[in-house]
């Protein structure tokens, strides 16, 4: 037990420590935010409807899918989880820490967003507090699966950002950060569910906010929940210690599997 | 009858069509300093990383303290510690944690007292990052001790360390093997394995091609003892003359050097040869082959010992 409360409060501190870290838990989502606030507002005020769970999902990707990624593969190649294994860190510990830990740098930046949206942007508060703070939950853990799956993955540091952008861009784009799932065309409707914001925002709509939603929002919460866990089983799975590995369990492709819960849920839209 | 710590047999690992290490077999004793030497591509770090659980063998056994690394990993973690040839820690983890973050894996407390021995002791709330070459080679000692294995591998210790270092890490080594602590050191450094393995084993491409302990290898092989002899009026210098068992001689720097396949009579006829001629002897050194230059004589020769 100590070893395991030793470990996560090093990689908390590590998430505030390294600057890389810093910027994408911290500086990057906070100045998007106040920059969305600032300008999107004025130029789309029905954005402040969605600007709270918006800006939180914004953190908890850049927090994990640009954030945690990078890390996973400079360390496997500098020889860091070697040191790891023979000292027997295990490798579930070495792939879940660092998820527990900005999983906690992303609900600290949910606070301060929560806290700071309305009275600065007149942002829209939850009117369940509680449903937000699950789907929050279950958000960060969809999407840090993710993360620790593309830093398992990835065989070098560009393809971390290739995988991470595949994602992220597009999530931006159509994932109903920017704009409400309802205002796109059908077809792009259709392919942005593959995207775990799509269900988290549809899963905010349904229970924090109590507005109509595209799809079922238990079941947008139940495919990011199945995600997630996935995500991570193949991340432990498929992990190597070094990138001289020799014992490979499975091929990365294997990877897409985390996608599957999304793929099906197309098929669930009415 | 010692203990055996460590026994590998026909041991062979492949990478590919690459034969690093073709079927090799040596027994560690408990308690042992053992040296395993070898030029580059030698097959020495692939025969510890095989016995530390990291990488599986190709063929052949082998055991540590009754454990198979590449079967019983989570039995080996405790058994053994390792300083790798190139370890590395996350570049923010300060050297204080790393020493509480392994010994708690470890299930024991963490040794801060090491850290000062090895000289870290004001470098504890430093970031690995900011540490030289050598204060990270330090603490991956330090870090391969704290808990007290049974069997400790080191790959290169003393690479990047400056003499202070290495005489405080040799000092360890001692008081290490003197709990009783198994020491297999992989290393270039000849000077360093004839002073501190009891035993060593010379590894060429793949294969096994000497064993033995430091006196026992120099005394095999061409083995010349180098007599150095200085005297008054340079007499051996200007006379040219050779004496009992001397394969060699050169001059140099007002010294007479014998290149001797038996020191004792070499150096009976010298004194006796100076006293019939009332030549004052002013410095004489007798210095047996060291293994460095047995060990370019085996390596030289393709392995043939």
């Amino acid at each position: 037990m100590t070893a395991l409360v030793n470990h996560f409060t090093y990689e908390f501190k590590s998430g505030l420590r390294s600057t890389t870290s810093l910027l994408m838990n911290y500086l990057f989502p906070l100045g998007f935010y106040a920059m969305m606030g600032l300008v999107m507002t004025q130029v789309n005020p029905q954005f402040v409807d969605t600007m709270i769970p918006a800006m939180v999902l914004v953190s908890a990707m850049a927090a994990t899918l640009l954030g945690m990624p990078s890390p996973l593969v400079e360390s496997r190649d500098a020889g860091i989880y070697r040191s790891f294994k023979i000292n027997g860190v295990p490798a579930g510990a070495i792939l879940l820490m660092p998820a527990l830990t900005t999983i906690f740098h992303v609900l600290i930046v949910t606070v301060i967003i929560s806290l700071t949206a309305n009275p600065f942007f007149k942002g829209v508060v939850p009117e369940n507090w509680w449903a937000f703070s699950l789907v929050t939950l279950v958000s960060v853990v969809a999407c840090g699966g993710i993360g620790s799956l593309i830093g398992v993955v990835a065989g070098e540091a560009r393809a971390v950002v290739l995988f991470s952008q595949l994602i992220f861009l597009p999530s931006m784009l159509v994932g109903g950060v920017m704009l409400p799932l309802d205002t796109l065309p059908e077809s792009v409707r259709r392919i942005s569910l593959l995207l775990p914001s799509s269900h988290a925002m549809q899963a905010y709509a349904g229970y924090a906010y109590g507005q109509p939603t595209v799809i079922s929002p238990l079941i947008a919460l139940l495919v990011l929940a199945a995600s997630g866990a996935i995500a991570f089983a193949l991340a432990v799975y498929l992990f190597n210690w070094d990138n001289k590995n020799e014992t490979r369990r499975g091929h990365p492709l294997m990877g897409l599997l985390a996608l599957v819960p999304y793929a099906i849920s197309i098929f669930l839209v009415s | 009858m010692a203990e055996t710590a460590v026994e590998v047999s026909g041991f062979t690992k492949v990478y590919g069509d690459f034969v690093a290490v073709d079927s090799i077999d040596f027994a560690v004793e408990v308690g042992e300093v053992f040296g395993l030497l070898g030029p580059n591509g030698a097959g020495k770090t692939s025969t510890l990383e095989c016995l530390e659980g990291i990488r599986r063998p190709t063929q052949g056994t082998l055991d540590v303290m009754g454990v198979d690394p590449s079967r019983d990993g989570r039995s080996l973690r405790n058994l053994i510690g390792v300083q790798l040839q190139t370890s590395a820690l996350p570049a923010t983890m300060q050297v204080d944690e790393a020493m509480a973050f392994f010994t708690a894996y470890h299930g024991v407390d963490p040794r801060y007292d090491l850290l000062d021995r090895m000289g870290l002791g004001e470098k504890r709330d430093s970031q690995y990052s900011e540490l030289s070459t050598g204060q990270q080679r330090r603490l991956a000692l330090a870090l391969a001790a704290a808990h007290r294995p049974a069997v400790l591998f080191l790959d290169e210790p003393t690479a990047g360390l400056d003499v202070g270092s290495r005489a405080e890490l040799h000092t360890l080594i001692r008081e290490l093997q003197s709990e009783g602590t198994t020491i297999i050191l992989a290393t270039h450094d000849m000077a360093e394995a004839e002073k501190m393995a009891d035993r060593v084993a010379i590894l060429l491409q793949g294969k096994l091609v000497a064993t033995g302990t430091p006196r026992e290898l120099t005394a095999t092989g061409q083995g010349l003892t180098k007599v150095s002899v200085r005297t008054e009026n340079s007499l051996l210098c200007a006379d040219g003359r050779d004496f009992a068992a001397v394969h060699q001689r050169q001059v140099k720097d007002d010294y007479a050097v014998y290149f001797s396949r038996d020191p004792g009579p070499t150096v009976t006829a010298i004194l006796d040869y100076l006293r019939a001629r009332q030549e004052a002897l002013i410095d004489l050194r007798v210095e047996r082959p060291s293994l460095e230059e047995r060990f370019l004589e085996i390596t030289q020769n393709g392995g043939a010992a």
